[in-house]
């Protein structure tokens, strides 16, 4: 067993196109350096090292279709079978953010 | 080259002068590798700004998971500038993440809530550069 984790198309470039990748690990943080292992550069797509390392503000990442920063963030608890969606956010706007 | 039917065309311009002085957003969803815009799906705007967009977070889950049990992409991601020109701002560019999709931007500038023309312009924007495309807007098939 392991967690399905559903990739953008805007990262796919990482994931030699595949949509969807397998990984592991106990918590989000951990998925995520376990995918980093296997998909070299997409963890800094999904976290900002220059913010302390959180999860980057325009991604959204959702764990069973809840919305991680509900979980706790990368504190967020995984197990086996767990389904993940990478999303980027839509937005924009007039102004600099 | 964005082509884009009357009828969405017009609800996208709708949706942007119904929200005015705030900011509308939208996407038209089309089959996978279609680059035809066909399902108008307009969003709310989470930030209820005039100056920023964002869709909600919940939403764009549900939207996204719509269109891939569709086989479905966002064709057109649509939004609306209502005090400045309808061209992507450092923003825009910044958080362009899709890029297949056209980005459409309205501006509403001139007439607000009321009828009167506006600024309609689509880009492509790729790894932070902006390409101007022409719009081409069809009749409605009788």
């Amino acid at each position: 067993m392991a967690i399905e984790v559903k990739i953008p198309t805007i990262l796919r470039t990482y994931t030699d196109g595949e949509k969807v990748v397998t990984g592991s690990g106990q918590s989000l943080a951990g998925l995520i350096d376990d995918l980093e292992t296997s998909h070299p550069g997409i963890k800094d797509r999904l976290v900002d090292a220059d913010k302390g390392g959180d999860l980057r503000r325009f991604v959204n990442i959702y764990v069973n279709d809840e919305d991680v920063r509900f979980l706790g963030g990368l504190e967020a608890s995984l197990t086996d079978g767990d389904q993940v969606v990478v999303l980027p956010a839509v937005a924009g706007g007039s102004l600099p953010v | 080259m964005l082509k884009i039917d009357q009828a969405t065309y017009d609800a996208i311009v709708a949706h942007a002068k119904r929200d005015h002085p705030d900011e509308a957003c939208g996407i038209v969803a089309g089959p996978e590798g279609s680059d035809r815009p066909e399902r108008f799906v307009e969003m709310v705007n989470a930030a209820g700004s005039p100056t920023f967009y964002e869709f909600d977070s919940t939403d764009l889950l549900h939207l996204y998971k719509e269109m891939d049990a569709n086989d479905e992409e966002p064709v057109v991601i649509y939004h609306s500038h209502t005090a400045t020109e309808a061209y992507p701002s450092r923003t825009d560019i910044g958080l362009a993440m899709e890029p297949n999709a056209h980005y459409v931007l309205v501006s509403t500038r001139e007439h607000g809530n009321n009828p009167g023309p506006v600024e309609f312009r689509s880009y492509r924007i790729v790894d932070g550069d902006v390409t101007e495309e022409e719009v081409r807007v069809e009749p409605a098939e009788a």
